[in-house]
């Protein structure tokens, strides 16, 4: 396990505001990361310092302007769409602050997503992910009789499951979360650290940001601050 | 998802009269793949949903489809014979208007069952039985095979509209603003619906929309039309969580909730 799991060197993201005149926004500045399977990392560094922006190029939502990232060795920065999207199927998985579902779908079929999407026309493939679907909400404790109901109306924390739910059903290579456990009473957070430190033996790259001292401290084997660089 | 796209253009142009409607436009398409077009209106979107779809010709540029048997064959220089033949099997095309996609005089199955007929089915129970099947695949209930769309709410025409759509199984779906005619709950209904469909028979699709909000749920790309040029390119979420062109920016910004 010499090649990281993840590596960014000289990674450069920007914004460039247009409505203000062309304003420039520069949130990361030649930031270089190594993370290796079964690493944790807890990015620091105060409110504005692109923790949330790095996981979000990362991922590749946000376009770098420099630099590199590659997962398992598979460039992001520029990489064409479809490669991008295989290259999330296959290696990354991303739990994002706000659930962001389709308005009629029940929270079961949220969560199977990832897999429902490769069942194809298959009713035991659609069933089998959806038993699978189920098994990691009762471990989060998110009750049956939700199941069945689109996640827009339920509270934050019971959102935050479902979607912490569905970026681990599958688990990948290389995690990234932001703020996994901030809507969580003390039982579901320490459920949600468990998962963690599960996926993370089990050999995750993973790299996150927790607010929580008390989650970072059972977690991140490691800590990286993005105001220092190191 | 194939290893080749089954749609390509390239250097598409157009022009009524003095105005431009479409210049240097290029795309690709895979199986499986849906692709919204987004622009506001007179953006060129819509010509350039007709030029790919055959119902245009383009003053400049080619379409190519990559046909079953066949290989890549020229949109726009085949016979009006072969142009009809995909359009009534592996094409499909919603209208923003259902009654511009319908018969509005015939019955919901015969709408559903008159693709199955051109290509020479004629047993009626097998019609019928796939009409109903499509029926349901767009939720509803098959009692209402032999009422007549005038009957339908404008959220069942236009789900109508998509089942005489996928009666032949096409490979590739053509939509024009899919859901903008409708209210907004019966739009959330519907593209939860299509979202399914696409998923579920692997189509390929072009989506012209003005609504960020179903190119957000529909989409895995997103291309942006300006005075019929593509102004941005990306997946869906790269265009409208990190937009880069000016007007990119002014769309994102004034979307409700993009």
């Amino acid at each position: 396990m010499n090649e990281p799991a993840l590596a960014i060197r000289g990674l450069c993201k920007s914004f460039v505001l247009h409505a203000q005149g062309g304003v420039e926004l520069r949130v990361l500045r030649d930031v270089t990361l190594e993370v290796r399977a079964g690493e944790c990392v807890a990015l620091e560094g105060r409110s504005g310092s692109g923790k949330s922006t790095l996981l979000k190029c990362i991922y590749g939502t946000y376009r770098a302007n420099a630099g590199s990232i590659r997962v398992l060795g598979r460039e992001v920065v520029g990489a064409p769409p479809r490669e991008l999207l295989a290259l999330r199927r296959e290696a990354l998985g991303y739990v994002s602050q706000f659930l962001r579902a389709v308005p009629r779908v029940p929270a079961l079929d949220v969560v199977a997503e990832p897999l429902i999407e490769r069942c194809g026309e298959s009713a035991e493939a659609l069933a089998a992910a959806r038993r699978a679907a189920g098994q990691l909400l009762l471990r989060l404790r998110v009750p049956m009789r939700l199941w069945e109901v689109p996640p827009a109306t339920f509270s934050g924390g019971e959102q935050q499951r479902v979607n912490i739910a569905r970026a681990l059903l599958e688990p990948r290579p290389v995690l990234l979360l932001d703020e996994p456990t901030a809507a969580l009473d003390a039982d579901n957070r320490a459920t949600v650290v468990a998962l963690i430190g599960e996926l993370r033996r089990a050999g995750a790259a993973i790299v996150g940001i927790f607010h929580d001292a008390r989650v970072r401290d059972a977690v991140a084997t490691r800590v990286f601050d993005l105001e220092r660089g190191r | 998802m194939s290893e080749a796209p089954i749609l390509r253009a390239a250097g598409l142009a157009k022009r009524f009269g003095a105005r431009l409607a479409l210049a240097e436009v290029s795309l690709e398409l895979w199986e499986g793949e849906v692709l919204a077009v987004v622009g506001e209106s007179g953006s060129g979107k819509s010509t350039l949903l007709a030029c790919l779809a055959g119902r245009m010709a383009p003053d400049a540029g080619t379409v190519e489809f990559r046909t079953r048997h066949e290989g890549w064959r020229d949109v726009h220089a085949m016979s009006e014979a072969a142009r009809r033949l995909l359009e009534r099997t592996d094409w499909g095309f919603v209208h923003q208007r259902p009654e511009d996609g319908l018969r509005m005089t015939v019955s919901a199955g015969a709408n559903i069952g008159e693709r199955l007929m051109a290509l020479g089915a004629r047993r009626y129970g097998w019609i019928r039985a796939q009409a109903a099947h499509w029926l349901a695949q767009v939720e509803m209930d098959a009692a209402r095979l032999d009422e007549s769309p005038l009957a339908f709410s404008g959220g069942m025409r236009q789900r109508l509209q998509i089942a005489r759509n996928l009666v032949t199984r096409p490979r590739l779906v053509f939509m024009d603003e899919p859901t903008s005619g409708l209210d907004v709950s019966v739009q959330a209904r519907l593209v939860d619906l299509l979202r399914g469909l696409v998923r579920r028979l692997s189509l390929a699709a072009i989506v012209v929309t003005h609504d960020l909000g179903v190119a957000r749920l529909l989409a895995h790309r997103m291309m942006v039309l300006k005075d019929g040029r593509v102004v941005e390119t990306g997946l869906t979420d790269q265009v409208l969580d990190d937009p880069h062109h000016p007007y990119t920016q002014q769309l994102v910004a004034s979307a409700l909730a993009p």
